[in-house]
């Protein structure tokens, strides 16, 4: 493998570890601030990619614009989808068994494939990347690099900043951070944690959202890419030690490399390469790399 | 077990028997497939509702039992399942008491994605490898004796998910069980008390394991045919689900999950029902799912629980 070979895949995995991040974050705030294990979060990615696809036609037709207004509407969409899910299905779970919040969420992951098999169809579609970043970066000689990928690399530093930000610096991560720690006593102190849980979870819905809407051009849309990428982003959540950010982050990068170098070095073994480096890491380390105190 | 859930148990094994007298070749062949499912779902439930296990995995041992079967069977003879079935068994606890022993050292929702990496190790291994045929499959050409008929099959099936329902009820009924009782409740508490758990849950783990292996040497006999799918994830979360929905901690609950599971599949795939739309059975299924979860806390084996406490709160609201 050359340097230039070498480079390109560095940014591949870099991409598609962020890209996993994002997932992820969600998925291990919502597990470890309110307690839900929550696997209908791969469902989510679904439906950002899917609005990706669908929602082009009629928003370039009401608002104008391209690829950027179909992030924002269906932002709008996803937050409002978030809050609605969590005051019809999610609040009843807090005080249920993890077993039962498994068996729920995984009733919603069949109600949320069919809706869009209803809606949508099962077809396989792509999506166009916009033509302000369709295009590509030569890199050495030869070769060359699309700009789409940077781009989504580069969505994903800014979304991980913010988080970083809001959770550490601002009076809602603290609330946030608080509530994570210890439910009754943040209630106590006149916190509505009700609410802070409904935004918890309807930012967890929208970031996953955009993840899948900024990965349509590069992955496709396709039917049951909600379930890939819930097991993998569950792998990077354990990895990374529950409640985590910071762990997620590591983690998600961990296997974002180990994946694409797989899939170069060793093809036959690509696949199970992810699980192996899981299994000895939670060997090593039983409660994953961090953590959350 | 009380004298209601004794009578419950033993009609509904004298109605499995019963049932090839009225049904045709669909039903028995309907019935086989979920008996065989209640076997396997029986062997989980020994962990997550007895021990407190949560196993994510569950499908690897299944689809070990199945591809032993189809591997160790000659190509030219009938195997016999003398020895066939119990070799079965003995690689998928053989793999059990290797994934056991190190993944017994995490706990909660670790342990559960520790189990199903070697799972997932397990699906690529015949997945990826000549050895198990990739994504076709393997076929076994020949079955064994008496077993390639479908009636004999069904009693054959229906007697080994007896004696798994058997075996575990005493098995939960002796010291053995007592312990693993004692470990789901409260392990740090066992430890205190001067048992050391990890051999318990190790043993609990293998045998499961085991059991495991028997659905799917069943399976592989029944369709004479094996392929990666007997081991992807979706097979070990449906098991799950089956016995969640079912009621952990009853074996009851593992056997009523796995027809309640595979029924309202049936149901809701069936276009003579929904006609058309019965291509979209996962939509009916899902909203199943989530209406069990808001109405049933217990799974299905607390219904007749919750009438009963209905009523008697109806009775006493009216006497005052």
């Amino acid at each position: 493998m050359d340097l230039t070979t070498f480079l390109i895949q560095c940014l591949n995995a870099l991409q598609y570890g962020l890209l996993l991040f994002l997932v992820a974050s969600g998925l291990t705030l919502i597990f470890g601030i309110m307690g839900v294990i929550n696997l209908a979060h791969g469902s989510f990615y679904m439906i950002g990619a899917y609005m990706a696809f669908a929602l082009a036609a009629p928003v370039a037709a009401t608002f104008g614009g391209g690829f950027f207004s179909v992030l924002a509407v269906g932002l709008v969409l996803a937050v409002m989808l978030g809050y609605v899910l969590e005051w019809a299905f999610y609040s009843y779970l807090y005080e249920r068994e993890h077993l039962q919040q498994v068996l729920m969420t995984y009733g919603l992951i069949l109600v949320f494939e069919e809706v869009r098999s209803l809606l949508v169809g099962d077809d396989v579609h792509g999506v166009a990347p916009p033509p302000l970043l369709a295009g590509t970066l030569p890199l050495g000689e030869l070769m060359t690099y699309p700009v789409y990928r940077l781009f989504i690399s580069g969505v994903c530093i800014a979304l991980a900043l913010g988080m970083y930000l809001v959770l550490t610096r601002t009076r809602l991560g603290m609330m946030i951070r608080a509530g994570s720690t210890n439910r009754e006593m943040v209630q106590s102190l006149g916190i509505d944690i009700k609410f802070l849980y409904r935004v918890v979870f309807a930012a967890g819905v929208a970031i996953a959202v955009l993840a899948g809407m900024v990965a349509a051009p590069v992955s496709s849309v396709y039917p049951g890419m909600g379930n890939l990428v819930l097991i993998i982003c569950f792998v990077v959540v354990v990895i990374g030690g529950i409640g985590s950010i910071r762990g997620a982050l590591l983690a998600a990068l961990l296997i974002g490399f180990v994946d694409t170098f797989g899939k170069v070095l060793l093809p036959s073994a690509a696949g199970v390469l992810v699980y192996v480096l899981m299994a000895l890491i939670l060997l090593w380390k039983p409660d994953g790399l961090f953590k959350a105190g | 077990m009380d004298r209601s859930k004794l009578a419950f148990v033993v009609a509904a094994f004298a109605l499995l028997a019963a049932f090839p007298l009225v049904a045709g070749a669909y039903g028995i062949d309907l019935v086989t497939k979920i008996m065989i499912y209640a076997v396997f779902a029986l062997s989980l439930e020994l962990l997550v509702g007895s021990t407190g296990l949560v196993c994510f995995g569950h499908a690897a041992f299944l689809g070990i039992g199945a591809y032993a079967a189809v591997l160790l069977s000659p190509q030219d003879a009938a195997p016999s399942i003398l020895w066939l079935l119990p070799a079965c068994v003995a690689a998928a606890a053989a793999y059990a008491l290797a994934v056991g022993a190190l993944s017994l050292r995490t706990k909660g929702v670790y342990f559960i994605m520790v189990t199903l990496a070697f799972a997932q190790m397990a699906y690529y291994v015949v997945h990826d490898t000549p050895l198990g045929g990739g994504t076709d499959g393997i076929y076994l050409y020949i079955k064994p004796a008496l077993l390639d008929k479908a009636r004999p099959f069904y009693f054959f099936t229906l007697a080994c998910l007896g004696g798994v329902f058997v075996l575990l009820a005493l098995l939960l009924r002796s010291r053995f069980g007592r312990a693993l009782a004692g470990i789901r409740v409260n392990e740090q508490r066992m430890r205190a008390t001067g048992f050391s758990t990890y051999p318990y849950k190790l043993a609990a783990f293998t045998i499961s394991g085991g059991l495991a292996g028997l659905a799917g040497f069943l399976f592989a006999v029944k369709d004479g045919y094996v392929n990666p799918e007997l081991l992807s994830w979706h097979l070990s979360g449906a098991v799950l689900i089956m016995i969640i929905l079912g009621g952990l901690g009853h074996l009851r609950g593992a056997l009523i999950g796995a027809f309640a599971f595979a029924l309202l599949q049936e149901f809701f795939k069936s276009e003579a029902v929904f006609g058309g739309f019965a291509k979209h059975w996962h939509l009916g299924l899902g909203l199943a799912i989530i209406a069990c979860v808001a109405l049933l806390p217990h799974g299905l084996v607390g219904v007749p629980g919750q009438i009963r406490a209905r009523l008697v709160g109806r009775r006493t609201g009216v006497a005052r």
